[in-house]
Parts: structure tokens; sequence; C-alpha cells
């Protein structure tokens, strides 16, 4: 029987197209969206999902949103009204901090940006330097400029602090401190022949990650003042600052231990057969191993550290969420609450995303054909 | 015997260590530090909130401000701890703050257990009831059947419930956890009543999205008196915070603003302005302030009438009528100890 389309010779093989359904756009969609009953159901949901969403969202932050003007009467109550964050913009960023005082801050954070650029970009020289100064001077340096009180610098208190520069001061805090200490704290846990340290390390871990960092705030702010007697009385920001510190210090720790231990043994006795100290083999062999294992850990941890630093409000300190909580409740202004909300998580996902895209990159950078 | 002696030793040390909190001389300290740390809440419209240049506003941080008139003659000589409704009194217990004016309700566990004194109330508030204007209720008596949005775990919940079966009435509460949450709730129909107390009403009535389609009913149903607090165990300084708080309120008995305190102060012959103003008689003394306290207080602050018109009287968005803080002359509860 002859086949009307077939116009080759048989055996010969045919150039033509592979079916339309295989490849392209079109054999895309029918191999993932459409391949069987439950996918086309799935499909379809979840264009109606994303019909039903995204026009009326777009159309609240862009298009119906009212971008210009002074007052909350510029603002129609159909699209968001960027104003208002507009109007609020100095506290959320800043929060009572003083206008005349402002270069104070935005000169470090330039200072602290370039130094953090210095450092990723690759291929620069002197980054030892950098990171010494980055390190050690710049938050020293940072203190003073930010509390004042010498260098013929005015002294602004604590409880003027807030917005988005408290959340920035408490996060990078908590993270410069808590990778030290965490992994000090990871030695000490590993140390076999040294069973007081071990138990003081595992005492610590153990008592930290135990309890909420609400919990650890709340004693800080609330319970501490209570044993001191009057007159002694540290600022809330330190105390604050001291119990992230810690806290984190305990998660840091076991993330670090777990690198440790997909160290293999081999690994130890090959440092310590060439005769490196303690120290040594640790900073010269297995930390830099272990470490780049728990990357993603390590950035995990900063991460749920930076949104966590939001707990603070409830101790009374006003960072870029409590900022715009604070801010919402001024009576010329309220029912904009919401514009506060999504312009904080916007920023939080920046900062966020800005973390995790350095780590993945981190990765990329250090990988030695480990990765699987 | 020893060991006995040290622990009574450590004991003694200990119960000194907290005696000091509650015996110090507030005043001095104060005075030593150069300004007052009040104690204020974290952002309530009208009582305290920050305004865009990032000071703190409101009724209850106008007493700080008079506080702060009467003991250096400056008012803005106050920095400002906001606080949560948590951490509120360990903070005054501590001696982190000297004074609390944090829409802080007066009740009796609060005045004696937690060893705290109120100085007086700067606003007296209620529970009360929002409904829709065009359901056409009057009173809060009409709202058998009514679905309620409240707030969660408040008293306002309470005496919600208190309210509805002392009058014999069903209702379906609709909970939420956060003020705004209920006040969308109450936006979007899910319910038919909103309960909160009254000043909150008022704010909340801000975000709705027709805010004069909605009316407060008449009724109030419980009793929130708010005013400042002091810890016990200074009563000089208790007093000083209570005549502040009189000084305003009589000031504006005796038609006294800080517009008019000058003129009164040189030209009247009232002897209830004079020693009002400190040119006649040792008030100030007494207090152990100068004499001039309440000229002060009343000039940079203002009276009672004038903090409330500013911050949540008729003239401000929030819209909230005299009601039961008018003065006792015209029928409200404001009303000031005589100071002679």
């Amino acid at each position: 029987m002859a086949d009307a389309a077939q116009n080759h010779i048989v055996g010969e093989h045919p150039d033509l197209l592979p079916p339309k359904t295989e490849v392209g756009v079109w054999g895309w969609m029918y191999h993932n969206l459409f391949s069987s009953p439950l996918n086309n159901f799935l499909t379809f949901f979840g264009l109606f999902l994303i019909w039903v969403t995204i026009p009326p969202m777009i159309d609240w932050l862009f298009i119906d949103a009212d971008w210009v003007g002074e007052t909350r009467d510029d603002c129609g109550r159909e699209g968001a009204c960027w104003i208002y964050i507009g109007v609020w913009f100095k506290q959320l960023m800043y929060g009572r901090y003083p206008d005349e005082d402002l270069w104070r801050i935005n000169s470090m954070y330039i200072i602290g940006a370039i130094g953090l650029i210095w450092l990723v970009w690759p291929n620069l020289k002197y980054k030892g330097w950098i990171g010494v100064f980055m390190l050690f001077l710049f938050p020293v340096a940072c203190y003073f400029m930010f509390s004042g009180g010498s260098f013929g610098l005015e002294r602004i208190e604590t409880p003027l602090w807030g917005g988005l520069f408290l959340t920035l001061v408490i996060a990078v805090v908590g993270i410069v401190a808590s990778l030290p200490i965490g992994i000090v704290l990871a030695l000490g846990r590993q140390s076999k022949n040294m069973p007081v340290i071990r138990a003081i390390c595992v005492g610590f871990i153990e008592l930290w990650r135990g309890v909420p960092l609400i919990t650890v705030l709340f004693m800080a702010s609330v319970m501490f003042p209570l044993f001191l007697p009057e007159g002694m009385n540290f600022d809330k920001l330190i105390r604050a600052l001291v119990g992230v510190m810690l806290f984190s210090a305990a998660y840091m720790a076991e993330v670090v231990r777990g690198g440790l231990q997909a160290i293999p043994k081999g690994q130890y006795e090959a440092a310590d057969s060439l005769g490196l100290s303690y120290w040594k083999s640790m900073a010269l062999i297995v930390l830099p191993q272990a470490l780049k294992i728990v990357i993603p850990g390590i950035v995990n941890t900063f991460i749920g550290l930076f949104k966590d630093t939001t707990l603070v409000l409830i101790i009374g300190l006003f960072d870029f969420l409590g900022m715009a909580q604070a801010v919402a409740t001024n009576p010329d202004w309220l029912g904009f609450a919401v514009e506060g909300y999504v312009f904080v998580a916007f920023g939080f996902w920046v900062f966020c995303f800005g973390m995790s895209r350095y780590s993945q990159y981190l990765e990329e950078k250090l990988h030695t054909g480990h990765k699987r | 015997m020893k060991l006995v002696n040290k622990l009574a030793v450590s004991a003694a040390l200990v119960s000194l260590a907290f005696a000091s909190v509650t015996q110090a001389g507030t005043l001095d300290d104060i005075r030593a530090k150069g300004h007052l740390q009040c104690g204020v809440s974290q952002g309530l419209p009208g009582f305290s909130n920050p305004d865009q240049s990032g000071n703190w506003v409101g009724l209850d941080v106008d007493l700080c401000r008079a506080v702060a008139a009467a003991v250096f003659g400056n008012a803005n000589k106050v920095k400002y701890s906001p606080l949560s409704a948590k951490e509120r009194f360990t903070a005054l217990q501590s001696g982190e703050v000297d004074i609390l004016s944090r829409n802080t309700t007066w009740t009796l566990v609060r005045d004696t257990a937690l060893g705290l004194n109120f100085a007086g109330v700067n606003y007296y508030d209620g529970q009360g009831f929002m409904v829709r204007k065009d359901l056409g209720v009057t009173s809060a008596k009409q709202l058998a059947g009514a679905a309620v949005c409240v707030n969660i775990g408040t008293t306002t919940e309470l005496n919600m419930a208190d309210f509805f079966r002392a009058n014999n009435m069903n209702y379906k509460p609709v909970v939420f956890e956060k003020a705004d949450e209920v006040v969308a709730a109450y936006d979007s129909g899910r319910c038919d009543v909103y309960t909160t107390d009254r000043s909150g009403l008022a704010a909340q009535r801000l975000k709705l999205k027709d805010p004069n389609a909605h009316i407060v009913l008449p009724e109030t149903i419980s009793k929130e008196p708010l005013g400042p607090v002091v810890r016990h165990g200074d009563d000089q300084w208790f007093d000083i915070v209570k005549w502040t708080l009189y000084c305003m309120v009589e000031a504006e008995e005796y038609g006294l603003s800080s517009k008019n305190v000058d003129e009164m102060k040189s030209k009247t012959s009232n002897p209830q302005i004079k020693r009002h103003v400190g040119t006649e008689g040792d008030m100030g003394k007494s207090l152990g302030l100068p004499n001039d306290w309440c000229y002060n207080v009343v000039k940079q602050v203002g009276n009672y009438g004038e903090s409330y018109d500013k911050n949540v009287g008729p003239e401000t968005s929030l819209k909230l009528s005299r009601g039961v803080n008018a003065q006792w002359t015209d029928g409200g509860l404001q009303y000031a100890m005589p100071i002679r």
C-alpha cells in the first residue's frame, strides 16, 4: 500500500522537521503544561489566579496610585498613596535622628558601601587591609559617628535612632559578631579533650537555642533592669544588641559544627602529620573547607537574623517596621498603613535577596569540585 | 553562724538595692540629669504619636511637657521612651522612666499590687460602638443579633460580652488580633458593629473608605480613666505630677490660656489667679518647685482645654467632642482640686 505522504526512498532518512508538538514553544507547553488532565486543570487554575491577583495589584501599586502631592487630600483612595511614603521617608530611613546630623549616618553608609564593594569585587588590591579596616576600625568609627559625644560631635541618644538605620545597625552587629563567636563555640563543642570548655559551649548553645528570640529581648529589656541597682542602667539598644548577638551566635555555632563534621577525618590527620598546631590546622586546613560547605546555612542564619530584628519593636525600639507602624498612627495620616507595610516589605526583600545572590556567587567562586 | 551572717548581709544589700529604686528623690535625680524621662505609647493617634518633624505630640505628651515646664521652666527638657503595653510598668518600676503617660487605665490592681500611683485622669475614655448610618440604629440596645468586630484578648472583648449578656441580647463576635484587621473587616461589611474605646473609634473611623457613613452610638459601656502614673515611694514627685495636671485643668476653669497668661499675670487682682501664676502665696515652694511653676506650664504648654483641642478636639482629624472630659462647670468630669 502506497502512502501518499511518503515521498522519499525507503531506507533513506527523511529530512523532515520534528512534529510541532515536540519542539519549540508548543512542544514545551505540550510537555510541561498540558501533558495530562490534571496538568491542564492546574495550568488553567494558575492562569486564573494570576489574572485575579496581578492586574489589580499593578493597578493599586502603579496605575491608580498617587505619586505627587503633599497632604492626605492629594490621595484618592483607589490606589496606593505613595505620597505618604514620601512625606515620612526621613522617619522610615533614620527614625528621629536630627536632620542636621544625618550626614553622619550617610557618610558612614558611603564608606561602608565602598568598603564592602571593594571586598566583594574580584581582583582588587589591598583586600587584606580593607578587610582589617572594615572589621575593626569601621565599627569603632561608626560608634563614634552615630552616637557622638566626642570629637566635637553632638551626642545623639539611641532612642532617637530608628528606621532602616536601626535595622541595619542591629543586623550588622548581629551578623558580624555571631560568626566569630559561633566558630569558637563550634570548635569548643568539638573539642574532645577539654571537657570543661566543651560543657560550657554545649550549655551556652543549648540554652540560647532553646529560647525564642522574643524572650531574650524581653528579658534584656524588662527583667534585666530590675536586677540592677538604680543609676546603673545600660542603654536599651545595647541590651538588645547583646541579646541578638548571643542568640545568633548559638545558631551559627551549630551551622559551623555541621561543616566541621563534614570534613573527613583524613584532613585532620593530614594537618597533624604536617606538624601544624591546633590553631594552625584549624585556620589553614579545616575551617576554610568547613565554612565553604556551610555557606548556604550561614547565609540562611544571616537572613533569618536580619528579619528577626523586627522583633525589637516589642521592647520599644523603632526599627524599619516599627517606624512604619508608628508613623501610621499620626492623626493626619491615618489609614495608610498598608502602603507603609508594602514599602517595608520591599526594603527587606532587597536586602535579603542581595545577601542570597552574593552567597550563591560565593559558592560558585569557591567551588573546587565538591559540589554535586 | 557565719553563713547566716553572710546571708543576712546579702539580703540586706539586695533589699537596699531595691529600696534605692523607691526612695530616691526623683525630683533631685531629674534636676541632676537635666531632663525628664517620659514613657509614652509606641503610637496612639492624638495621645502620643510622632509628627512629621520627628517630635512626639499628643495629649499624653503634653502632660510630660507640662511637668518639665513645672520643674525646669522649659517644656522641651523631656526625653521620650516609647513603651509597649507589656514593658510599660517595668520601665517605670526600674526607674528607666520618671513618669508614665501612656493611656494607662487606672485600676485597683495597678494602683496597689504593681506599686504604682495614678496622679489623676487626663482623659476619661470608655468603650463605645460604631455602626453604619444606613442601618438605622440609634442605640446600642437595638443591637440584638448583630455581628460585632472586636480585638481578641482585650478588656474590650470582655466588656462587650458583659454588656450583651446584661441586656439579654444575642450577638456574634468576629475577633481579630490587630486593630487594622478589625477595621478592614468592619469596612468590608463582615460585621455590623465595631467596638473599642471611644477615642480609638474616632481614630479608626478615619481609616474607613467613607468615614461619614458611620456613626458612634451614644452608649458608653465601660470606664477607662486614663492618666499619668508614677511609682510608689516618692510622695513629693507624686504631688508634682498630680498638681501639674490640676494646674492645667484649673487654668482652663479660670480662663487662663497660653495666650493671655502674661497679661493676666501683670494685670489681675483676682487672688485665685495670682496664686495660680505664682505672684501670691508659696504654692511652688510647697511642691519643691519655683513659684512660677504653674505659670510656666500654662505659658509653654497651655491649659487642659488648649491641649485637648490641639490634639484630639473637634478641630483635629479625630474630632472628639469634650463630652465627659469637659470642665465640671460645663457638666463634665474634669475637676481640679483648688491650688491654694
